[in-house]
């Protein structure tokens, strides 16, 4: 009733919370300050030195659009599962290797008798098809050998089988294709430079930006207008109430398998295009960098796998150069999946939700 | 051996060692408004979800409309004609209000009167169309109730099941959900609602049953069972 009474509950309350919290919020506080001065001493240190020119940063960037474009189509798939199942397939990098690397074999045909560069845009569409094909083959294979006979059980369990999946599979494919790294045929019509509103850029980076947007506006366009995409999102909220509606839950899960795959597949014919060489280990980085990004973005959000692609591919590209070379490390490129998964634990801690995901209370 | 067009016959039912249903055996009649009342935890929720196959029944028969349903999956009996307006609701809460209309008639690709259906929904809830685009978790609970009820008829069932569709609403709402419940009989769907607003229920109902733990103690045409003296204190569990 009267307004004094409350205070001296309120100090004490205060003074306790002051006494209780502080190491935690200590070492945060400590830690994001280290790191924004890190960042930016070390940004001004680099552009101090001028070692880069305004070209070298636009075609940093560049890069690392291209690169992000392919981590987002990756991410994407472990957003929609995530989405659908409140799992993380971490076998997914593997649905990415398997696709890229078994439409190897299709480019080394074709580049062998010529037709690789007397038909280039017809090969690519067949690589691309087989990729997608083989890499939605496995997504659904693994969905269905793997996933489901777990579906009631503890979240802990699917995820632990996810890893081991991911190792089955990096092995059953070194088994069949062998353990080395091959280099993937170059198609020449992809060789060379574009001037795009004054930017240089290899034709291939082009490509693949304009392909991971087209395919992400696709997949948009699906979820959100097409029947299986409302069974997506439906089973995604409410399972028991999905059937209630007669939608047949199994085969929505297995068509978010096949879709993430498909994406995955594509992606892997991108990701080549780029960095021209495939073995059977590659699908692991790649794939921890997209759930990175998903993360990153909001896991269960397709926009937010997107944008969390993007922005840790140009972070990566462009970011151990700018932070790190004014401080004098040695060949700063090396240290990449620092930048990624050092993102990777200061989004765990500052942003749990990522930036457009629901938080996680609600679905724990 | 009746005309019911829904009836259940020595239907049981549990969750692991615990009996949920006791032998319960109930008919709904074509055309008619039937209730199933009874106190928290006494089994209405798990009738409901057993009809629908979200329970499996351990032993008894379900039959719908001439044929056995108790082995069918859920999506199978919601096709044959059966759905649901579950207990809280249960919008899909990220999606529009159309789009949970529209969700509601998954199982028909007759663009044309879907349609047709989703305006009757309007005409039957003006509030909703006027929120259409709006997402349905950002509705008001009685919104989301006209919305819940608007879903269930846009599968076009034979027969409505309603659970605990007073759950949480002011009174004023409540008459006017029994009202709407009332009309929507009135043009041609059979309705079993599940019920502890006893009163209410009644007042609209042509039948009812009464279950206590599991079992059926009661069975009267709504008129007897409200002026049963035991109904409220007794098998309820009501402070009236």
């Amino acid at each position: 009733m009267s307004a004094p009474a409350p205070a001296p509950a309120e100090q004490s309350s205060r003074r306790l919370r002051f006494e209780r919290i502080p190491m935690r919020r200590i070492i945060l506080i400590v830690l994001s300050v280290s790191i924004i001065y890190g960042v930016v001493a070390g940004s001004t240190a680099t552009l101090r030195t001028g070692v880069f020119t305004a070209e070298d940063w636009q075609s940093l960037f560049i890069n690392g659009l291209a690169r992000g474009s392919v981590y987002a189509l990756i991410a994407i798939g472990y957003t929609l599962v995530y989405g659908i199942l409140f799992m993380i397939n971490f076998a997914h990098g593997e649905v990415f290797m398997a696709g890229v690397y078994t439409a190897y074999f299709v480019a080394v045909a074709f580049a062998g008798n010529g037709f690789l560069n007397s038909n280039p845009l017809l090969s690519i569409a067949i690589l691309l098809l087989v990729s997608m094909a083989v890499s939605v083959f496995i997504a659904v294979l693994l969905e269905r050998l793997a996933y489901r006979p777990l579906r009631g059980a503890p979240r802990l369990v699917p995820l632990i089988t996810a890893i081991g999946a991911s190792f089955f599979l990096q092995y059953t494919f070194r088994g069949f294709y062998g353990a080395n790294v091959r280099a993937y045929p170059t198609i020449e019509i992809l060789q060379g430079k574009w001037t795009i509103f004054g930017i240089q850029m290899l034709k291939t980076q082009a490509i693949v930006i304009v392909a991971a947007l087209f395919l992400w506006f696709l997949l948009y366009l699906f979820v959100a207008r097409t029947k299986t995409g409302r069974s997506m999102r439906a089973v995604g909220e409410d399972r028991e109430i999905a059937s209630l509606m007669g939608i047949n839950v199994d085969r929505t899960i297995v068509a978010t398998f096949a879709i993430g795959g498909a994406l995955a597949g594509a992606a892997g014919i991108l990701y080549v295009f780029l960095f021209n060489q495939v073995i059977f280990t590659m699908g692991f980085l790649p794939g921890i960098k997209a759930f990175t990004a998903a993360v990153l973005g909001g896991i269960g959000s397709i926009t937010g796998a997107a944008m969390g692609g993007l922005i840790l591919g140009i972070l990566e590209a462009v970011g151990p150069n700018l932070f790190l070379t004014g401080a004098e490390v040695p060949s700063p490129n090396q240290l990449q999946p620092v930048i990624a998964f050092g993102i990777l634990v200061l989004v765990l801690i500052f942003l749990p939700g990522g930036f457009l995901g629901a938080s996680e209370e609600k679905r724990a | 051996m009746s005309d019911a067009i829904l009836s259940l016959r020595h239907v049981s039912a549990s969750y692991g060692p615990v009996r949920a249903l006791d032998d319960i055996s109930i008919d709904v009649n074509e055309g008619e408004i039937v209730c199933l009342l009874g106190s928290n935890a006494a089994g209405k929720s798990t009738t409901l979800r057993t009809i629908l196959g979200m329970t499996r029944a351990n032993a008894g028969e379900i039959v719908f409309d001439g044929e056995r349903i108790e082995g069918l999956t859920t999506p199978e009996i919601v096709s044959r004609g059966l759905t649901m307006v579950p207990e809280n609701r249960r919008l899909f809460g990220k999606m529009s209000v159309k789009e949970n209309l529209e969700i509601g008639a998954n199982l028909r690709d007759d663009k044309a009167e879907i349609q047709e259906d989703i305006e009757r929904v309007f005409s039957l809830f003006p509030r909703l169309k006027e929120r259409i685009r709006q997402r349905a978790g950002t509705l008001s609970g009685g919104e989301q109730q006209m919305l819940a009820i608007g879903r269930a008829l846009t599968a076009r069932p034979k027969v409505l099941l309603l659970d605990e569709p007073s759950m949480g609403l002011a009174p004023i709402l409540v008459e006017q959900v029994f009202e709407t419940i009332q009309e929507i009989n009135s043009q041609g769907t059979t309705i079993f609602v599940v019920e502890q607003n006893a009163h209410m229920a009644l007042s609209i109902a042509d039948r009812g049953y009464v279950l206590q733990t599991g079992s059926i103690v009661l069975e009267d045409t709504a008129a007897n069972l409200l002026e049963h003296p035991k109904l409220s204190d007794a098998y309820l569990g009501e402070m009236e």
